[in-house]
């Protein structure tokens, strides 16, 4: 494939994954919940295109960012809810 | 201090791509904005591992290079006022005025509640689709597609590059409904040729009509569904289930304008005249916005559009073919109608509004939108009733209800800067 690998880390664990991919396709490499609902049950991603904010997590420092539509970067902390 | 264009595009999929190639060559500036980061929409999605259709490319890079575009990534429209917008990216608030404004804010999936639809490992079907090109992990996982429409068998055949055991599509039209579309696909030779190939892509994937998932199970996460079809219940242990019912046109900021809209069945869409002009002044719509019609459809329109909006002269030919374009989406709508036995899938406890944990039952005793809201916080959450609203117009609860700014969850600094205090009030 060629593709360059960043480094990020989800949950305070290092993580190399493939530069382009999405915040939320990088969570799914762990196999983790996104966060927890209201009544504390898991969810994961669901509408893939930023409609369902079933997908937010904090990504350096802030909160609710749907990680669908956020691509990776070197360097990047992201924390879920789950 | 808002820039001035003279003409802003929201939405870089098909119809904010032709808009924008036929408004440059025209001579104007033009601003082109999306919520995601690369253009081409969901059906042009660049995927992380394939990249674009090649003409998709070509034409995504001839725009990027054009000296009089401006291309605003990950930007939203936030709130609107006359021939102004205020956006918002991924650093900080904006604002734009234009001489004209083209909407082309494209469809979202219809997604219904069923028992165990909030589980991980259940998705859209076009959402599973856009995660995977955007890098989800596929290799070897068990999939199954479910709902209704081609883009099943779109998103079958991305999740089959991307490695995905894909263990069957699960057709909610009837075998009758499905043939009778094929048998139609003659008058449109690009149509059937695309569908040629999808078969080809798809061989040795079992394709089922006139099958509903009636249920998901599992313990935290997807692990069983069952599948009601024409010889009975069918149970399917799977790791992953994309169901997507079809899409309904991304009307927020246009109902937000004002734009004068119509429906079908229970969605509104943006009402047209031939040159895509909307019932406001400056302002356009092109594509899945003014009624789903697909990816032909939207480009044509997004040129007509570009060209109408320009002062330009517009082609016989290109009406024409958007015309087909448009018999194309009637004749595939009537062919695949959604059974209504779709709209009792739900139970009582099934959550209808996933941002607020709200349950089928606690909205019983409601016959508005409004009323179940202030009761129940259904449709107050995140997504602002963009999944729950939609999915309880289409199970005929009640109608959608109008947007209001801010059209998505803004940062308090944007909201500083809306345009007159009034429209905000009581949204916080
Ligand atoms: S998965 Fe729906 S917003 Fe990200």
């Amino acid at each position: 494939m060629g593709m360059n690998q960043v480094r990020i880390a989800i949950d305070g664990q290092a993580l190399d994954v493939p530069a382009g991919i999405s915040v939320a396709a990088a969570i799914a490499q762990l196999r983790l919940p996104f966060r927890r609902s209201v009544g504390g049950q898991p969810r994961t991603a669901f509408c893939g295109m930023g409609v369902c904010f079933e997908c937010r997590v904090r990504i350096d420092g802030i909160a609710q960012q749907r990680a669908c539509m956020v691509p990776v970067r070197e360097g990047m902390q992201v924390l879920t809810d789950g | 201090m808002a820039e001035h264009y003279d003409i802003v595009i929201v939405g870089a999929g098909p119809a904010g791509l032709a808009a924008a190639e036929a408004a440059l060559g025209q001579g104007a500036r033009v601003a082109w904005l999306d919520a995601q980061v690369t253009a081409g929409g969901q059906v042009w999605r660049k995927d992380v591992r394939y990249g674009w259709p090649r003409r998709v490319e070509s034409i995504v890079a001839k725009l990027l290079d054009h000296p009089n575009a401006t291309w605003m990534p990950q930007t939203q429209v936030i709130a609107a006022e006359q021939n102004a917008l205020l956006l918002q990216d991924e650093r900080q608030a904006l604002g734009v005025t234009y001489g004209a404004l083209i909407l082309a804010a494209g469809a979202r999936e219809l997604l219904l509640p069923f028992p165990g639809w909030t589980l991980p490992g259940v998705t859209g079907a076009g959402g599973l689709q856009a995660l995977a090109k955007q890098g989800w992990p596929l290799s070897g996982r068990r999939v199954v597609i479910a709902g209704s429409g081609p883009l099943l068998l779109a998103a079958a055949a991305t999740a089959k590059r991307h490695g995905a055991q894909v263990l069957g599509i699960y057709e909610q039209a009837s075998q009758a409904a499905v043939h009778g579309f094929a048998r139609t696909l003659w008058r449109w030779p690009g149509k059937a040729l695309q569908a040629a190939a999808l078969r080809c892509e798809l061989a040795g994937t079992p394709y089922r009509c006139g099958s509903i998932v009636a249920r998901a199970t599992g313990n935290d996460a997807l692990q069983l569904i069952e599948v009601d079809g024409p010889n009975g219940v069918q149970r399917i242990e799977c790791e992953l289930l994309a169901v997507g019912y079809g899409l309904v046109p991304n009307v927020e900021l246009a109902q937000m304008l004002g734009c004068a809209m119509k429906r079908e069945a229970a969605h509104p869409y943006v009402a047209v005249d031939d040159s895509q002009r909307t019932s406001i002044a400056n302002v356009y719509a092109a594509g899945e916005l003014c009624g789903i019609g697909g990816r032909d459809c939207a480009w044509l329109e997004g040129r007509i559009a570009g060209l109408a909006a320009t002062g330009s002269a517009i082609e016989a030919s290109l009406l024409r073919q958007q015309r087909l374009a448009r018999r194309f989406a009637a004749n595939l709508r009537e062919h695949f109608k959604l059974n209504p036995c779709i709209h009792d899938l739900a139970d009582p406890d099934t959550l209808i509004c996933r941002c607020e944990d709200v349950p089928l039952r606690a909205l019983e005793n409601f016959d508005d939108a409004r009323s179940a809201k202030l009761a129940t916080r259904c449709g107050m959450g995140a997504c602002q009733g963009r999944v729950c609203g939609t999915a309880l117009a289409e199970l005929g609860r009640f109608p959608r209800s109008g947007q209001r700014p801010p059209l998505f969850p803004a940062r308090l600094s944007t909201l500083g800067d809306l345009p007159s205090p009034s429209d905000t009030e009581g949204l916080f």
